[in-house]
């Protein structure tokens, strides 16, 4: 009999408490993962952004829109190598619920722009020719089970009024970090209805996304941008793709706080829980521990019981956990599909939970190992177990 | 008899609780031969479980030395006492003090742990400890599957599974049934006859005190 075994006798003594602390971890590493799995979402496009990419938006705000013809100039700076515009549309379809990203681009340029939306030739060139046309996202045409010629009718917030439009392509995303939610469809399409219903907003986008040559040179491109419209009636502000999908998650930045608070206060939770049943079975085990010092057990031994029953349970807890986090996972991204277009446990998060596992494995057992160690033997002995 | 296995020295324990000293020996000496059995006797509150407790090293004079089979114990640190303890000392409560997770084969061979024997050497050295108690076929029951007289036996088993030098036993037989105590008794007889063992035993019961070669009283930490 090794000094494991007697562990494992010890876990398996009082097998309702053991099995409800590793199932509160369990329950507490799952939440945990959850949570981090949520942000990691939340900062998902942010982490995708391709650094060969600048956006230009308004210097006030992205929800200001600029001039379309600001494109020509941009498209002149020295190492810009393709431009684009960007609108957000938005609108509502089917109801308010149903969120997917819905935009406003130019046909020709936006699969250029974005070459890790992959979509067939001759569905991008029937999407070219039809004005009403649009394009949407794998994902989205599975929820909506939208298919080639289907029709698309969408209730207008921003730009009011009802919208109909012909689904003439659906793009695959290029791998799992891609979005794949999104809805294309012309620009020209909306602006001359805005020529015709609001004409102050006509000829006006939401952003312009750029392609450069060397992203090395993403500063001093963004500048001479900047520069050109500097003092304008519409000043941009050109940053990096990343900075630019930064500050669209800075906007739910409290939101995202409070549930990185939380996913600590979780492993709180779990170390509470531990650290109660390992004080318990410490408490009952004095006597037990002085016999086994009697029996010639040193302090090593004794505190290796403590720690390693309270690691065995953190550990088998911090794996059941984890092992739960994939399908509560899959079930919530399955329900968010579309406010979370990825959602994948990354791997930093299952390191995470299992870190965090084992140290509340070591803290919980801190206090009782150092407490059972330290009671003489014939106080030990002396204790009514 | 032989030379002395024992010698403790102008033993005083002063127990401490909160600001009060509790005077349990004063200035003891006893010498106890190798081979002896001798049973300690007297009151509650005499102090003969300290005695015990100080012999076997599972506490500490406050004056005085204590030397067992030739070691100060009262000089060695506390990692180098836990191996005294688990090489010269087996110890028999009056509770038995099994792990009840563990079998009777598991909890005689809880001491060989810590030794470098190999497994078919440990299981050779329990089988043997559990036959002389005569636990053989029980050995894989556990304690709750045993009588307090069985559960007794395996203790005895545990104490005697090193070979140690010394048996200490307080109050072996004070949990037991008449019948059942007697078969101790029996046992820790032949211990010492057939294995010849040195026996320290604290007890109240003079019939258990009679199986001894001696019987020493204490009385307000002093010996009589």
């Amino acid at each position: 009999m090794k000094v494991l075994k007697l562990i494992f006798k010890n876990l398996l003594r009082h097998k309702l408490r053991t099995a409800l602390t590793i199932l509160g971890i369990a329950v507490a590493v799952m939440a945990f993962g959850l949570l981090r799995t949520v942000v990691t979402a939340w900062y998902s496009g942010v982490e995708a952004s391709a650094v060969n990419r600048l956006v230009t938006r308004h210097a006030v705000s992205f929800i200001l829109p600029l001039p379309i013809a600001d494109e020509e100039q941009i498209a002149k700076v020295p190492g810009v190598t393709n431009i684009s515009h960007f609108t957000w549309f938005q609108g509502i379809y089917i109801d308010e619920r149903q969120f997917f990203p819905r935009m406003a681009v130019d046909p020709e340029k936006v699969f250029q722009i974005y070459p890790e939306f992959l979509i067939a030739p001759d569905q991008l060139e029937t999407f070219k020719k039809e004005r009403n046309s649009c394009v949407v996202g794998e994902k989205t045409a599975k929820l909506y089970n939208l298919k080639i010629g289907d029709i698309m009718s969408i209730r207008g917030d921003i730009y009011p009024g009802q919208w109909e439009f012909v689904v003439r392509g659906i793009y695959k995303p290029k791998d799992k970090t891609t979005d794949a939610t999104q809805m294309f469809f012309h620009f020209a399409y909306l602006d001359e209805r805005m020529r015709q219903e609001a004409p102050s907003r006509a000829g006006q986008v939401g952003w312009f996304v750029m392609t450069i040559d060397n992203p090395n040179r993403a500063p001093e491109i963004s500048a001479a941008v900047d520069a050109l419209f500097a003092n304008s009636r519409a000043e941009t502000k050109t940053e990096t793709e990343k900075a630019f999908q930064q500050s669209f998650v800075s906007l739910s930045g409290t939101i995202i706080t409070s549930l990185q608070l939380i996913s600590y206060v979780i492993i709180g939770i779990i170390l509470l829980v531990l650290a109660n049943t390992i004080v318990m079975t410490a408490r009952e085990r004095i006597r037990e521990y002085a016999v086994l010092k009697v029996l010639g057990f040193t302090s090593y031994h004794i505190g290796g019981l403590v720690f390693g029953e309270s690691l065995l349970i953190a550990i088998l807890g911090g794996v059941i956990g984890v092992v739960l986090t994939f399908p509560v996972c899959a079930g919530f991204a399955e329900a968010m599909s579309t406010f979370f277009p990825l959602f994948n446990v990354e791997p930093m998060t299952i390191v995470l939970a299992m870190i965090f596992s084992l140290a509340v494995g070591v803290i919980a057992a801190i206090y009782p190992a150092v407490k059972s160690v330290r009671t003489r033997i014939v106080d030990g002995l002396r204790q009514i177990g | 008899m032989n030379q002395s296995i024992v010698q403790v020295r102008n033993v005083t324990k002063i127990y401490k609780r909160d600001n009060f000293d509790i005077p349990v020996l004063q200035n003891l000496s006893i010498d106890v031969p190798e081979g002896e059995f001798l049973a300690l006797m007297g009151p509650s509150g005499s102090g003969k479980t300290t005695l015990l407790n100080l012999i076997a090293g599972i506490d500490r004079p406050t004056s005085g030395s204590i030397t067992v089979s030739g070691t100060d114990i009262a000089s060695l640190g506390e990692s180098a006492l836990a191996k005294w303890r688990a090489n010269h000392v087996g110890f028999i409560f009056q509770f038995y003090n099994l792990l009840p997770v563990l079998t009777a084969y598991e909890n005689v061979e809880l001491p060989l742990i810590l030794t470098n024997l190999s497994k078919k050497e440990k299981r050779e050295h329990v089988e043997a400890a559990l036959s002389v108690v005569g636990l053989a076929d029980r050995m894989h029951h556990y304690p709750r599957q045993l009588s307090g007289g069985q559960e007794q036996r395996v203790a005895i088993a545990r104490a005697v599974v090193t070979d140690p030098t010394i048996i200490v036993a307080d109050e072996p037989t004070g949990d037991l049934d008449k019948k059942s105590a007697e078969e101790i008794l029996i046992l820790m007889d032949r211990l010492n006859k057939e294995f010849k063992k040195t026996i320290l035993m604290v007890t109240h019961d003079p019939h258990a005190a009679e199986r001894a070669h001696k019987i020493q009283h204490l009385e307000k930490g002093e010996l009589s």
